[in-house]
Parts: structure tokens; sequence; C-alpha cells
């Protein structure tokens, strides 16, 4: 009857010792204590709605980098085609993305779409049109599988440039993710000042110098007829007296260089007006190329262009040799910074937008763990009572596998490296319920026996085996639902679902299994038909 | 010595009070949609319908009304200013229903209000969620979509279980995956879809007479019909926690379900001569002490729950606590009935019945 007790209760007392070794590290204080030194690293991972932090959905604008990078293989196509002694006007990017082109001579069309077939496999030609003047119009469109390359690779980019701006930051152990529908999920725990958080995250910093045109007379421009190569844009300049005003200014459109070739920024403060200034340092190519610039273009302006916005445009007095430039604005030191670290990442190939921003301050945080324990500690401590005064002896039994059941669950999400939320809690305190529901169950069935005339130790084993089916019956439907939940379900419902599986599959264990031997061993010390406190 | 709340001996006519429970049922479903129909469908909390929510703490004693007053005045849309608590925590709920601002827009221009307002008193963001409307719809979408596929795996599994006739079930499957193939196909509205599901589920059930399956499933469309019903007669929001505690309770009121099934099944494989009637109720009279005790005892920590829990997991404290009580009326009274409903007559079997059945099985 009582065959294998001791290896039953060996392997018992083997699963709590793990579960304890397991468990004991998040509490508190312990690491400080004689026991921390021998306990593994395990701490069970907070979720941001316990521990306070920024949680942010981005969406990345894929389809504009993929129009971006249309246009710029309109631009190579007009180069290489004029490589070939080809003349190719007006490339134009589409919304779609389509590339309209005009040929020139008509009876090159052979050589055109050889050049189109062997430097750019990407594009098909969708359409091509006579023109007057001996010219074809060709409209080319990309390949879908060169289209879906371009989305990936853009969405691998951001996630690059991302984690190293938040990794420059100085964010400990931030959780960037990519998910479908060009999202990207970061997490970041223990900030708190989601304005900043997204500000750095989601600058594009698309850094431009271009050239200012200043020979568009003030009439025209009050039009805002610019012509031809130009556009015009604002810039913020200080007036006398401090105060800021913009301007219109007008640039030539083509950027004469880009930050591509940045290897270093830096916050830098002015010593004559404490106003800080980012300073730029160029790679080897990027110096050349700052130095060709600035040598054409003497006693012109240079604008600084980021993401659109014109900063600063100073007058270049002579060339600049040794790669270095510096962006002034009327920025604060804070932004200063952000903007440096922004430029040290690199820009983002796509512009990104915020679509979903959770913020849970400490306190919150802080008040909601002390809400949960204090809810489970009370729900608890309601069950063992009840169970004790209700089933007596039995009921202690129940509360032992209870008490062990909360043991396993948060040993489980320890070992797992699951996520405890504050719905997670909830899920703890449910299965609470639902592992006392087992023991119940048996109770109910031995009572039922015993009514029956059936001996104790008879009673017991009957229950035990009837009411197993029907526990591991009812537990599917509930797993089931975790296991939907947990599919569907974001972050805090996730530990949620966690919670509850790992809780109900320990209540198995617990109920079934480790209450089993308590009774066995409470029946094996006394006489056979001694009656049972149940 | 031990402690009885349902006396071992009890024998109430379940089956005999089915129809004022089906009442009661029928009474409270109808309350429930005409509270939704009158205030025009389920509120959606930020996580459905997309918006800004933000929390936050006053060092100082602050009226409501005062900071109503100053929010007010920024004519931000769709504001609503709530209190958190109790009065001497001076923590309060601002939200609004801008989807095309940012998040920083509406904060930027909520600390404006407050610093001009409310100059010299000291205060905190203590929580701060913005749910673009992208979001917000696929929010939406996603927590009907695991409502469908808990309908169909509770649907299989019941059937499969219960009936040993996998093959009705996966029959079942087969033409509930077929129908909402074809309800997506003409693009018909996510919320028709799982009507549609449940619709094609329940007349499938019938068709197949999987009545066991039947009978879990009408429980727990009650179920959550009841609870959505009160949470809207309550003027409360729905969330993402609260479809989290939706489902839960469908597993729930289900674990007690297949509690009173198991029994039924259990007597039904003894010979016995009872009806069915007399089989049902006596299943749900043995099982009525566990019953009790497991729904009490989950009552009673879910009330822990929502008493100690904080304001984050309140309402889905609440839903839970709705839930148990319905979830539990329904297990004794919705789930079991439904099954002596559907079986036809012949089926049913009284003592003489039962025992020519019994002798044309032996020839």
């Amino acid at each position: 009857m009582y065959r294998n007790l001791r290896w039953r209760l060996l392997l018992t007392l083997a699963v709590m010792t793990v579960a304890l070794a397991l468990v004991l590290p998040s509490v508190p204080g312990i690491h400080k204590t004689a026991l921390g030194k021998i306990l593994p690293d395990t701490a069970i991972n907070l979720g941001l709605d316990l521990k306070g932090g920024i949680h942010l959905t981005l969406g990345v604008d894929v389809d504009k980098a993929i129009d971006n990078n249309m246009a710029s293989m309109g631009q190579d196509i007009k180069a290489s085609a004029r490589e070939e002694n080809l003349a190719v006007l007006k490339p134009t990017a589409l919304p779609g993305p389509r590339l309209e082109a005009v040929l020139v001579g008509a009876d090159k069309q052979d050589a055109f779409e050889k050049l189109l077939q062997k430097q750019f496999p990407n594009l098909k030609i969708d359409a091509k049109e006579a023109q007057p003047e001996d010219r074809v119009k060709y409209l080319l469109s990309m390949t879908p599988d060169y289209k879906k390359y371009l989305a990936k690779l853009t969405l691998d980019q951001a996630v690059k440039t991302i984690r190293n701006r938040i990794d420059q930051f100085g964010v400990a152990e931030p959780d960037i993710r990519r998910q479908e529908g060009n999202r990207i999920q970061v997490q970041l725990p223990g900030l708190q000042d989601p304005e900043r958080a997204i500000a750095v995250i989601g600058k594009t910093a698309h850094l431009e110098f271009k050239i200012v045109d200043d020979s568009v007379d003030p009439a025209s421009l009050a039009q805002g007829l610019v012509g031809p190569g130009r556009e015009l844009s604002t810039i913020v300049v200080r007036g006398p007296k401090g105060q800021t005003v913009e301007q219109p200014i007008v640039l030539k459109k083509d950027a004469v260089m880009t930050g591509e070739y940045i290897t270093d920024a830096r916050a830098t403060i002015e010593q004559n007006n404490n106003q800080f200034s980012v300073s730029l340092t160029f790679n080897a190519r990027g110096a050349k190329v700052f130095e060709r610039v600035t040598e054409e273009n003497i006693k012109k302006r240079l604008a600084i262009v980021l993401d659109g916005k014109c900063y600063s445009a100073p007058v270049i007095q002579d060339k600049i040799a040794g790669g270095k430039a510096q962006i002034t604005g009327n920025f604060s030191q804070e932004e200063a910074r952000d903007l440096a670290i922004v430029l040290r990442a690199g820009a983002l190939p796509a512009p990104v937008s915020v679509l979903e921003q959770r913020t849970v301050g400490p306190t919150l945080g802080q008040e909601s763990i002390d809400a949960g324990i204090m809810a489970t500690g009370f729900a608890a401590i309601a069950i063992v009572l009840f169970m004790a005064v209700y089933y007596g002896a039995a009921g202690l039994f129940a509360d032992f596998v209870l008490l062990l059941n909360i043991v396993l669950t948060l040993a489980g999400l320890a070992a797992f490296g699951a996520t405890l939320t504050l719905p997670g809690i909830a899920g703890i305190i449910l299965t609470i319920a639902m592992a006392v529901d087992a023991n119940v169950l048996i109770y109910e069935r031995i009572r039922e026996e015993l009514r029956h005339g059936l001996k104790p130790a008879d009673a017991v084993h009957k229950g035990y085996d009837r009411a197993t089916l029907t526990i591991l019956d009812s537990n599917t439907t509930n797993v089931l639902v975790a296991i939907i939940l947990y599919q569907f379900g974001t972050g805090p419902i996730r530990g949620f679902a966690v919670t509850l599986v790992l809780g109900i599959v320990m209540s198995m264990f617990t109920a079934i299994f480790v209450s089993r031997i308590m009774f066995d061993l409470y029946l094996s010390r006394r006489p056979a038909d001694a009656p049972v406190s149940i | 010595m031990s402690f009885h709340f349902i006396k071992p001996d009890t024998k109430i006519d379940f089956i005999g009070l089915r129809f004022y429970a089906f009442a009661l049922s029928a009474l409270m479903i109808v309350i429930g949609l005409v509270s939704l129909g009158m205030k025009g469908g389920p509120r959606y909390g930020i996580d459905f319908a997309g918006g800004v929510i933000i929390q936050a703490k006053f060092e100082a004693p602050t009226k409501l009304d005062d900071l109503k007053k100053s929010l007010e005045a920024t004519n931000l849309p769709g504001l609503v200013v709530q209190q958190m608590g109790q009065d001497k925590d001076n923590d309060f709920l601002i939200r609004t229903s801008t989807t095309d601002e940012t998040s920083d827009a509406v904060q930027k221009t909520v600390t404006a209000a407050l610093n001009k307002d409310f100059a010299g008193t000291k205060y905190a963001f203590k929580r701060i969620e913005m749910v673009g409307p992208k979001v917000g719809e696929d929010l939406r979408g996603k927590a009907l979509e695991a409502m469908y596929y808990a309908i169909l795996l509770i649907a299989i599994y019941i059937s499969g279980r219960f009936e040993h006739r996998w093959m009705a079930a996966g029959l079942m499957a087969a033409g509930l995956f077929a129908g909402m193939t074809a309800l997506q196909y003409i693009n018909a509205p996510q919320i028709w879809l799982v009507f549609g599901a449940l619709a094609i589920t329940l007349v499938l059930c019938f068709v197949l007479k999987l009545n066991y399956a039947l009978g879990a499933i009408a429980a727990l469309i009650h179920d959550v019909m009841v609870t959505v019903g009160i949470f809207s007669i309550m003027n409360k929001e729905f969330d993402l926690t609260i479809i989290a505690a939706l489902l839960t309770l469908i597993g729930f009121s289900l674990n007690d379900t297949i509690i009173v099934y198991d029994r039924i099944r259990e007597i039904r494989g003894q010979r016995t001569d009872e009806t069915l009637n007399q089989i049902i109720n006596r299943s749900v009279n043995q099982t009525l002490s566990r019953t009790t005790l497991t729904s009490g005892l989950a009552f009673l920590s879910v009330l822990s729950l929502y008493i100690f829990g904080g304001q984050v997991i309140h309402d889905f404290a609440l839903a839970m606590l709705i839930g148990i009580v319905v979830g539990t009326f329904s297990s004794i009274y919705v789930a079991a009935p439904v099954i002596a409903t559907l079986t036809p007559p012949e089926d049913h079997g009284t003592p003489q019945t039962g025992a020519i059945k019994t002798a044309k099985a032996k020839a």
C-alpha cells in the first residue's frame, strides 16, 4: 500500500530544495547574507509594470525607405548611362514605387535595356512609350523580392541603430525586438522621461550639408518662387536681444555632403555665450569631401540641415581641412548631448513613429508590487485558515502543498526566465484557488467514499484515484485558455498566462503527488480503521 | 467532527427548477443587451479605442473639479478626468481620445495647464499610456481572435473528451473553419466573425448532436454575455485585461461544468434505472459541495485581489468576481440542464425503457 513511499519522499524533498534555491535569490537583501553566497543568480524578472520604465511600439515607415532607394537608383541609372554614352533625362521616382526615366535616342533602346539588365537586375520594365524628339519614356518598378529584401534590410538597420542609440543613452537591460507589421518594440526599464527617450530613439537624424543660395530676391522669395533645383527652408536665428526668429532661407536642393561620414559627435560648450553646440568629426573620406566642398564654395553659406530643418548656415571663410565641423543652434546641454548620441549612432534608414507608449513611474511600480504581495498574502491566509478549519488534518496537508505550489510557481518563473507582471501576480492568486480546488475535489471524493462505508485507507486510495482524472480534465481547459491568452496577449497579459499555466501544472504535482505522500505518511502511523480527520 | 456547508444528502431538483433559471439568465442577458444598445456598444478603454492616459499624483490636496476646469480649458478632445483611490491620495486619471496627436503633445498640453493653474503644487506623472489608432485596431482584432480560438478549442475538447466522438469534433472544427474562411472571404467585419463563429459552432453542435459541447458553449456564452452586460451597466471600460479576465472565467466556469459532466458520465456508466433528469440531478447534487467550496474559495482570493491589489488590477478583479458567480450559476443551471432539454425524450430513459434496452442489448 505505501510502497515507494521513501522514494516519493526523497523526490519531493529534492524538488523542494531546487525550488527554494531558485526562488530565494529573488528575496531582496538575501545576497548580503551568508546564504546569498551559495545561491544561484536566478532572480525573477519583473515586468515594466512592476519595475517602472517605458514601453514603446515604433512603426518604421518602410515604404519611405523604399521610395528613397528608388530615387537614388534613378540617379545611379543616370550616372551609369552617362558612362555608356547614353543620355537619360529626368529620372523621377513615383509612388508605388515606380521610376520614370526618359532615354534620348530611340535607337539606343537595346543598349539601355542591356545596361538595366546587367547593372540593375532588381528593376523591371513595366512599360515604355515613344515620345517626340526621338525619345523613349520608360516606366520601371522593383521586383517584389527586392522590395521584400529592402524592407527587411530597413528594419534590421533600424533595430541596429536604435540599439546603438539606447546603448549610448545608458539604459540597463533594454529589450529591443522586431515585430510583425514593420514594427519595433522597445522596452526601457528604469527610464522615466518618455519625451526624451522618444526624442533620442525616434529622431531620423538625417544630416545634410547644403549650399545656401542668397541670390534669390526677397520679392520672389515672398511668393515662394525659388527657381529650379532650389528649395525653401527655414532657419532659426537669434535676434539682438536673444529672442529667436524663424527666417526663410533658400537652399540648393542637392546636398553636397551627408552625415554618413561622421565618426564622432560630442556636445561642446561655446566659450562666448555659454550655449551648447555639437562638434562633428568625419572619417578620412568625409574629411576629403568636406575639404573639397568648402574649397569650392568659399564666401558662400553652408547650411547644416537635420531632418529637413536648418540649424545654422555659417559663411565659409576658407577651405576646412582636418575633417571637423560644428552644429550650432540654441541647444541646451541635454539637447546637445542627445543630438550627439543620435548623430554618433547614425541615421535611421526610415522615419519611425510612436504607435504605442506605456510609461510606468517607479512609485506606481512599487505600489503595484506592495499591493500584489498584500493581496496574495491575504488570499493565502484566508484559504489556509479555511482549509484547516473545514478539513482538519487533511486541510493542513492541503495548506502545506498550497504554499509549496506558490514556491514552485515562482521557481518555475525563475527557471524559465519568465517575467512576473502585475496580472501575473493575479495569476498566482488564481492558482492558489485552483490548487486548492484539486485538493477539495480529492477530499470531497474521500468523504463520499467514507460515507459509502469504506475503510479510511481504502477511501483515501479510491478518492485520489477517482479524482485524478477529473482534475486532469478540468485543468486542461484552463491550460487551453492560458495558451490562447499567451498567444494573443501583450506583455502583462502574457505574464498572467505564464503564471496560470505554471501554477496549474505545479498544482497537479503538489495536490495529486505531494499531498498523497502526506496522507500515506499520516495513515501508515495509525491503526487501519482509526477515523481520519477530513 | 468536520464541517459541511452542503449536507451530503442534499437533493435539490435542479432540473425541475431549470425554467426559472433559464428565465433569470435570459433576463440578465436582455438587461445587459439593452444597456449595451443604449450606450452604443461596450465602452472601450484606450487599448481598443486609442488615446492617451496620464495618471497624475499631486503632493498637496487638490480638488477634482479644479483639475477638470483647468484641463477643460485646453480643449483636449474626449477629455475625462477621474479620481483614483481615495480623496487623500490626490491621484487622478486624465484620459483623452486624441489619436492624431502624439502623447508628447498631450503631455505638454497637460503639463502647461497644470503648471499654470496649480503653480506651487508639486505633482508627478505616475503613468503615461498612449495607444495609436492602428495599435488599438490590432489589439481589438487580437482580442476577438483569442475569443474565437477559445471557442473552437473548447468545443473540440469537450466533444472529443465527453462523447468520445473525436470524428464529430473534427468535423465541427472543419465546418467552423470553413464558415470562418467564407466570412473572411466576403470581408465581414471582425465582430461579426466572432458572432458567426458562435452561431456556426452552436448549429454544428446541434446538428451533430454534440449535446455536451453545446451545453458547455451555451454556458460560456451565457457567462461572457452576463459579465459584459453587468460591466456595461456599471459603465466600466473594456481593455486588454478585461478580455484576459473574460477568457479566464471561461476556463474557470468550464472547470465547474466539466466536474459536473464527469459525474454525469460516471453515473451513466454505471447501470442504473434512473432517468436522465434524475442522473443529472444526482450529479449536480453530489458535486454541489465541491462546486460551492471551490467557487467560494476562488471568490475569496479574487476578493483579496479586488480589495488589496491596487488600482491597476481593480477592474480585472471585478470582472473575475462577477464571472465566478455567474460561472458557478451557469455550470449548475445552464450546462447540465441544456443536456436534459436537448436530449430527445426517447433517450431520456425511464425505469421501464431502460430495462427493455438492456434486454435488447443482450439479445
